[in-house]
């Protein structure tokens, strides 16, 4: 029962990763009509984000001190972090907090981004077939991975999870089991609440507010609204930033649990399109449904328990229930009909 | 007839061929290098062209960023730039600053990926268009054992770099392939007694493996050596190389009834999955009355530098490490940690001996027709390269030198200071039998390319 909880909790965390992935794609998708395959590259750019932001407070003036010698007999070199130096234990604490702190460089960045993106290139493939689309979203996703791989190097950037969140939290004391009978990562938890959280806030902000009001009115029927006189393509544009936004977070949040490396929104992308289909094209709560169901099989699939029956079904079990629900449900979990099938 | 007077036929051939033996031409007539000098990229010109082939990207790229270090540094003493390194210390002198047979050290780089097509592609191109006359480089035994398959029919020796299966100079041995680096049979005879002194003979370990050759053949020999001490061992776990997020085969561990986990992961992989289990508090765990302990058993310092905090305490093995106290390991630290500003790791190590070994055997041999390198490398034994006393067997091709058993240090002295060596086992007791993992070297034959 420990162990099954425990995996729950596992499929949970990871399957917010790739609702988060999914709800911004379903988002492009469904509002501009395009496949977006440069959508993994987002969510690596946010992660990058992180980096960066570590990266400027954690600059350091060196000093070459002639006479003590390093290990291997040559002038040691002397590094101060300058945010310590400017702002003494204030500086400590930014530097520890600097994965969550970075939400504050990622959210605007990754609005510009994705402004950018839609207006200088994705504009012009509106009215492309989407194999065109396609072909190009995958193009930039290869030019913005080479891009950071230049800058940053091809090796992963650890960035620390914050000292007060490390290490494990006893989930089953809270749920009346024995005292360590349940452990799970703090900052795993925290993902999943996380991810909770952006998936509520992007639900609200559609439903809620009028301006959500109106993208989801373009999203049934984008030519009735253009004729209303709303100027449905600069609210979509700004649905792309915010579908930026919505992956740009999930990178940032996601670099304590892998170091993040160039390649990284590749990996993603293949799944994240798999949880799409699977959720059913351009529907929202299907995108984040899949996301957490597949998370969740793939993290019960990894137990030896399955594996000994079954070795190596951890690496194809997503994409035989993909296979197994495009075949019972053409459309996906939860797809509208007419997507995609013009 | 007329007869000179104090010559004769018989004369004459004896005092020829006496003149033959004092200038020194006789060993180039006696080799049979000398009339068989058709071999693949033979260099007929000023300079000499090795292939470095490393993982510049994927799971293993910052061994692939040293191992490049390496090789450059490997080249600028060869070619006599720099302090030499360890050519002053190593035991054979015929390295003398003035290239390989006088010709200077040329090379050409590329990256592997990771991937043994990748490595296999990548040295290819090198054999066939970029002129290499030997190949050397990788850091995963996948890749090794791909490249090494493509020297052999190539006729290209094959110096490999960081490979640890027991299959590379076992049951896929090559003659035209060498290893320097020790292997995971040699880890779990270094690693077992230490374990067993650490954590007692009633232990149930629980392994995580990286579904390929070296994940296999490590898991297999610390099993053997885990339960000669009395363990148990849960069934083990594959994971694909190059996960990143372990999390889905971790979190079982925790409710497993193991209270070791044993990573066989090296690379970023390694850095990922030890991470990884820090943060679910497997280190401050309880399990069966004990604490949990975890176990890399091929480690280095690069991976201890991004495990950072996870590796404290951690048991492990390997090759070589930079603060080894001999004359030879001194001198590379020193001359490494100048020119990078760092310490080499010991993929670095490995990968500098096998280009100072290649050259060296080069030459002895007098020519650079690998049948004749095979030989001289064949049986070989050397002192000075960090090792202490070595061999190169010729059986296997595989090197029997000191297996070093590691530990994360607990406090480090400076941001370098990350393994401290805890034990390590003689030459003798890493030495088996060649035949206990069979496979065959085959032919020596030259190739034509």
């Amino acid at each position: 029962m420990d162990a099954i909880l425990a995996q729950l909790l596992n499929g949970l965390d990871k399957g917010g990763a790739y609702a988060l992935i999914a709800l911004g794609l379903t988002l492009v998708f469904g509002t501009l009509g395009v496949v977006n395959f440069a959508h993994g590259a987002l969510f690596m750019l946010g992660a990058f984000c992180a980096v960066t932001f570590r990266q400027l407070i954690t600059l350091e003036t060196v000093v070459i001190d002639p006479e003590q010698l390093s290990p291997w007999g040559a002038p040691l070199e002397i590094k101060t972090p300058l945010a310590q130096t400017w702002f003494g234990d204030f500086g400590a604490v930014l530097v520890d907090y600097s994965v969550p702190l970075s939400i504050i460089l990622a959210v605007p960045v990754m609005l510009l981004i994705g402004i950018a993106m839609e207006r200088g290139l994705i504009k012009h493939f509106y009215k492309r077939p989407h194999a065109e689309q396609i072909l190009v979203t995958f193009g930039l996703a290869i030019v913005l991975q080479e891009i950071v791989k230049a800058v940053f190097g091809p090796n992963p950037w650890s960035q620390p999870i914050p000292s007060s969140v490390r290490g494990a939290f006893d989930v089953g004391a809270m749920i009346g089991l024995a005292p360590g009978a349940l452990t799970y990562p703090m900052w795993r938890l925290i993902y999943f609440l996380f991810s909770i959280g952006v998936i509520g806030a992007v639900f609200a902000f559609l439903r809620f507010t009028t301006f959500g009001m109106v993208v989801r009115a373009g999203m049934a029927d984008r030519e009735t609204v253009g004729l209303l006189g709303i100027n449905i393509d600069r609210r979509f544009t700004i649905m792309f930033g915010i579908a930026a936004v919505v992956a740009g977070l999930a990178g940032v949040m996601y670099t304590p649990l892998l170091p993040p490396n160039y390649h990284q929104g590749m990996d993603f992308l293949v799944l994240s399109f798999v949880v799409v289909v699977v959720g059913g094209m351009g529907s929202l709560p299907g995108a984040v449904l899949a996301g957490f169901l597949l998370g969740i099989v793939q993290s019960f699939a990894s137990m030896s328990e399955v594996k000994q029956i079954i070795p190596g079904i951890d690496q194809i079990i997503i994409y035989l229930i993909a296979v197994v629900i495009l075949l019972v449900r053409p459309r996906g979990l939860m797809g509208r009909r007419g997507m995609m099938e013009a | 007839m007329t007869k000179l007077h104090g010559f004769s036929r018989r004369g004459l051939l004896k005092g020829g061929l006496a003149g033959i033996v004092a200038t020194g031409v006789s060993p180039l007539i006696f080799s049979r290098g000398a009339y068989a000098q058709e071999f693949c990229n033979n260099p007929t010109g000023d300079t000499v062209t090795l292939g470095f082939v490393m993982p510049l990207t994927g799971a293993y790229a910052d061994e692939g960023a040293d191992q490049q270090r390496a090789y450059e540094l490997a080249v600028e003493h060869l070619n006599g730039g720099g302090d030499g390194g360890m050519i002053p210390t190593f035991s054979s002198k015929t390295l003398k600053g003035n290239g390989i047979l006088g010709k200077k050290v040329a090379y050409v780089t590329g990256d592997d990926q990771t991937k043994p097509d990748a490595g296999r592609d990548t040295a290819r191109r090198m054999i066939e268009r970029d002129g290499a006359v030997m190949i050397t480089g990788c850091s995963s035994s996948g890749v090794a054992i791909a490249e090494q398959a493509l020297c052999q029919e190539k006729g290209i020796i094959y110096m490999a770099g960081l490979t640890h299966s027991n299959d590379t100079t076992g049951k896929d041995k090559k003659r035209y392939g060498f290893r320097h680096f020790f292997n995971a049979y040699q880890s779990g005879i270094a690693l077992g007694p230490i374990l067993g002194e650490a954590y007692g003979k009633e232990r149930v370990a629980y392994h995580l493996t990286a579904d390929y050759t070296w994940g296999w053949t490590q898991e297999e020999s610390m099993i053997a050596a885990t339960e000669a001490l009395g363990w148990k061992t849960l069934p083990p776990v594959r994971t694909p190389v190059n996960a990143g997020d372990f999390s889905q085969y971790l979190t079982p561990v925790l409710n497993s009834g193991a209270d070791v986990l044993v990573l066989n992961h090296y690379g970023f992989d390694g850095v990922n999955s030890i991470t990884q289990a820090m943060q679910f508090g497997m280190r401050d765990k309880q399990a069966n009355g004990k604490n949990f302990e975890i176990v890399l058993p091929l480690v280095s310092d690069l991976m201890a530098k991004g495990a950072g905090e996870a590796i404290k305490g951690v048991y492990g093995t390997a090759n070589w490490d930079w603060q080894l106290g001999d004359e030879a390991s001194k001198a590379f630290t020193k001359s490494f940690g100048a020119k990078f500003g760092q310490p080499p790791s010991q993929i670095a190590q490995t990968s500098y001996a096998q280009v100072l070994l290649y050259a060296d055997a080069v030459e002895r041999a007098g020519t650079f027709y690998p049948p004749e390198v095979i030989k001289a490398l064949e049986g070989f034994e050397f002192d000075g390269l960090g090792n202490g006393p070595t061999t190169y067997r010729a059986e296997d091709h595989q090197c029997f030198k000191e297996v070093y058993a590691v530990k994360g240090k607990d406090s480090p002295a400076n941001p370098f200071d990350l393994l401290e060596v805890v034990g390590v086992a003689s030459k003798e007791s890493v030495t088996y039998d060649p035949s206990i993992f069979g496979g065959e070297l085959g032919p020596d034959t030259a190739v034509v390319c």
